[in-house]
């Protein structure tokens, strides 16, 4: 352990140790999520970033030297976004079949989705730029820190706000629809991209890569349109 | 997967670039995905080492959020002392739009299902 520490402290080594921390602590909670039989409490992002953060706390670690090595891994987020359009093109079929529904509930979730958790806000007399930062929880983190930075929110807080969104719906989602008996991967993987963004859909994707693949299409949907409508309906209730 | 990580990254690149030319407030990424998805429909059909890498590569599409998420969770002190309106706010956000989608597109593909059976019927 003095030894571990050590060479954590020796620059040379010390991304590569952040790196093989991230991947342990990654691998330790898939398997907590195995032995738990998929338990939906046992989600591997949420665990696994808890558990890094005890850690960079135990070891008295910035985030920005743990990041010298987490990069690694954050850099191959984009590509494996990109790469959400191969399941998708192998679900054409049943993507030309839904088009319609699909449209209308990208119209119906997207509008939810800005003014839900801004309403809830407003209802409970939170700070005003509270409130105009919730508008854009409901998209992935780069495109909500952009919009807050528009509209008068703080982008900072749009992050965590994504987060800890996507957190909870990637937590909570299979579980209701098995209950309300709407589990088919469409409706699941594209309601999770559409409320829960990129947790939603990595969560998605363990279920199936149907749900994964329209959970992708509903993130980068709503993306879209999210940033096009937040300044029309600003605009809408400023009138 | 040296393939897979040219064509992937390569389709990125694409998506920045023409986000950066249209001004679109659309991460880089997202825009590859549309790209990519328009490519392989005029190709009909994904090329092989898109077959054999990607399935890897989104098997632990997970682990990629870890350092972004964490950072994010250092931030968390910004939520200051009306925290927990904020929890309530952003539980009963994701919720509503979350339950709210599934229902109708749960509805409308039955619907739309049922009339497509009718049309059939009716042509036979």
């Amino acid at each position: 352990m003095a030894t571990l520490l050590a060479l954590a402290r020796d620059t040379k080594t010390q991304p590569l140790i952040w790196l093989f921390a991230t991947l342990l602590a990654y691998r330790l909670c898939l398997t907590i999520q195995q032995k738990t039989k998929g338990h939906p409490l046992a989600n591997p992002v949420g665990m696994a970033i808890l558990l890094l953060v005890g850690v960079l706390w135990l070891t008295g670690t910035d985030y920005r030297t743990y990041f010298e090595g987490g990069r690694f891994i954050h850099l191959l987020l984009g590509p494996a976004t990109v790469a959400l359009a191969v399941p998708l093109y192998a679900n054409l079929p049943r993507l030309r079949q839904a088009f319609w529904p699909i449209m209308l509930t990208l119209g119906v979730g997207s509008v939810l989705g800005i003014v839900s958790s801004t309403g809830v806000a407003w209802w409970l007399g939170l700070d005003e730029v509270v409130v105009r930062t919730l508008l854009s929880r409901s998209v992935s983190t780069p495109i909500a820190m952009g919009i807050a930075s528009k509209v008068g929110g703080a982008p900072e807080l749009a992050a965590v706000f994504v987060i800890v969104s996507g957190v909870f719906g990637a937590v909570v989602g299979l579980p209701i629809l098995s209950r309300l008996g709407w589990r088919r991967d469409i409706t699941y993987g594209f309601a999770a991209g559409l409320a829960a963004h990129g947790l939603g859909t990595a969560r998605a994707l363990q279920h199936s890569p149907t749900a994964g693949a329209f959970a992708g299409l509903a993130m980068g949907l709503n993306g879209l349109v999210t940033a096009i409508l937040v300044p029309i309906l600003l605009r809408l209730v400023a009138a | 997967m040296l393939e897979t990580l040219l064509m992937l990254i390569g389709f990125q690149l694409a998506g920045e670039a023409l986000g950066v030319a249209l001004a679109l407030p659309v991460p880089g990424a997202v825009l590859g995905m549309m790209l990519l998805f328009a490519f392989l429909m005029l190709r009909r059909g994904v090329p092989r080492a898109l077959q054999q890498g990607v399935p890897a590569l989104l098997q632990h599409f997970s682990l990629f959020f870890i350092p972004a998420g964490l950072g994010v969770v250092l931030y968390s002190k910004l939520l200051g002392e009306s925290w927990w309106q904020m929890v309530v706010a952003l539980v009963v956000g994701t919720l509503v739009t979350f339950i709210v989608s599934a229902g109708l597109l749960h509805r409308l593909m039955v619907l739309s299902r049922a009339r497509r059976r009718a049309a059939r019927r009716e042509v036979a």
